[in-house]
């Protein structure tokens, strides 16, 4: 599974992107996150407050019940603010 | 109808005379320009000074975001053409960072989806600003009058 870092989220993780084979009863989004967080301490003051983190599974938006499998590109960021 | 996600920077007058270059059934073109402002927030008096900022991207996605904007604006209002460019990297205050236009028979139309294009595209295309400031970076926070504006157009269906 790729797993994508965006803005403040790529900062405090200090990674664009990384492969990372979650264990076995990671099915969602949440799941994923709760996972992430274990990885190191930038991971566990990204995902501090999900509030402000949004999620893109394969480039459409999900929330933390989206579904996730091996093969899938997920991607992590703040509310956008282009324009 | 199409949509461009580029570094370079794009020639606003060019870009309107392509909507009506060699066709005499276009009766409105409304295009919007947004430009980097040399302050933060909004008010110049208290705003720390910008002296440039980075847009980021999530290349991919930020291009399937902006077509389906662009398809959904095709799909409300019955527009000649649709534009939507938007750049990424550094820019320096006064520098063009996005366009949206529309064309239609008739005004309505036009004014309607650039409007909804500019929006829908502010809180739904992954684009985010770092500013560069005397004090140090600082992250742009999403603003709620923004997503106030889209969500008007969850009610408005033609």
């Amino acid at each position: 599974m790729k797993v994508l870092y965006f803005a403040w989220l790529k900062a405090k993780t200090g990674l664009g992107e990384e492969d990372v084979i979650p264990p076995d009863g990671v099915a969602t989004v949440g799941q994923l996150v709760e996972f992430l967080k274990t990885r190191s301490p930038g991971h566990a003051a990204a995902f501090e407050a999900m509030g402000v983190v949004r999620v893109a599974v394969n480039q459409d938006y999900g929330g933390l019940d989206t579904p996730v499998k091996a093969g899938d590109e997920v991607a992590f960021f703040p509310p956008v603010t282009g324009g | 109808m199409a949509i461009r996600v580029q570094r370079e920077d794009f020639d606003p007058g060019a870009e309107l005379e392509r909507f009506s270059s060699g066709r005499t059934d276009v009766g409105g073109i409304c295009l919007f320009v947004g430009l980097v402002r040399d302050y933060m927030g909004h008010d110049p008096a208290s705003g720390a000074a910008v002296n440039a900022m980075t847009l980021e991207h999530y290349p991919g996605m930020t291009e399937r975001q902006l077509e389906a904007i662009e398809a959904e604006a095709r799909g409300r209002w019955p527009l000649d053409d649709a534009l939507v460019i938007h750049r990424y990297g550094k820019l320096e205050p006064g520098e063009r960072i996005v366009l949206v236009a529309a064309s239609s028979a008739h005004r309505d139309a036009a004014f309607e989806a650039c409007r909804f294009l500019i929006d829908w595209l502010k809180t739904k295309a992954p684009f985010w600003k770092v500013e560069h400031t005397p004090e140090g970076d600082a992250w742009v926070d999403a603003k709620e009058s923004d997503d106030a504006a889209a969500s008007r157009w969850d009610r408005v269906k033609p």
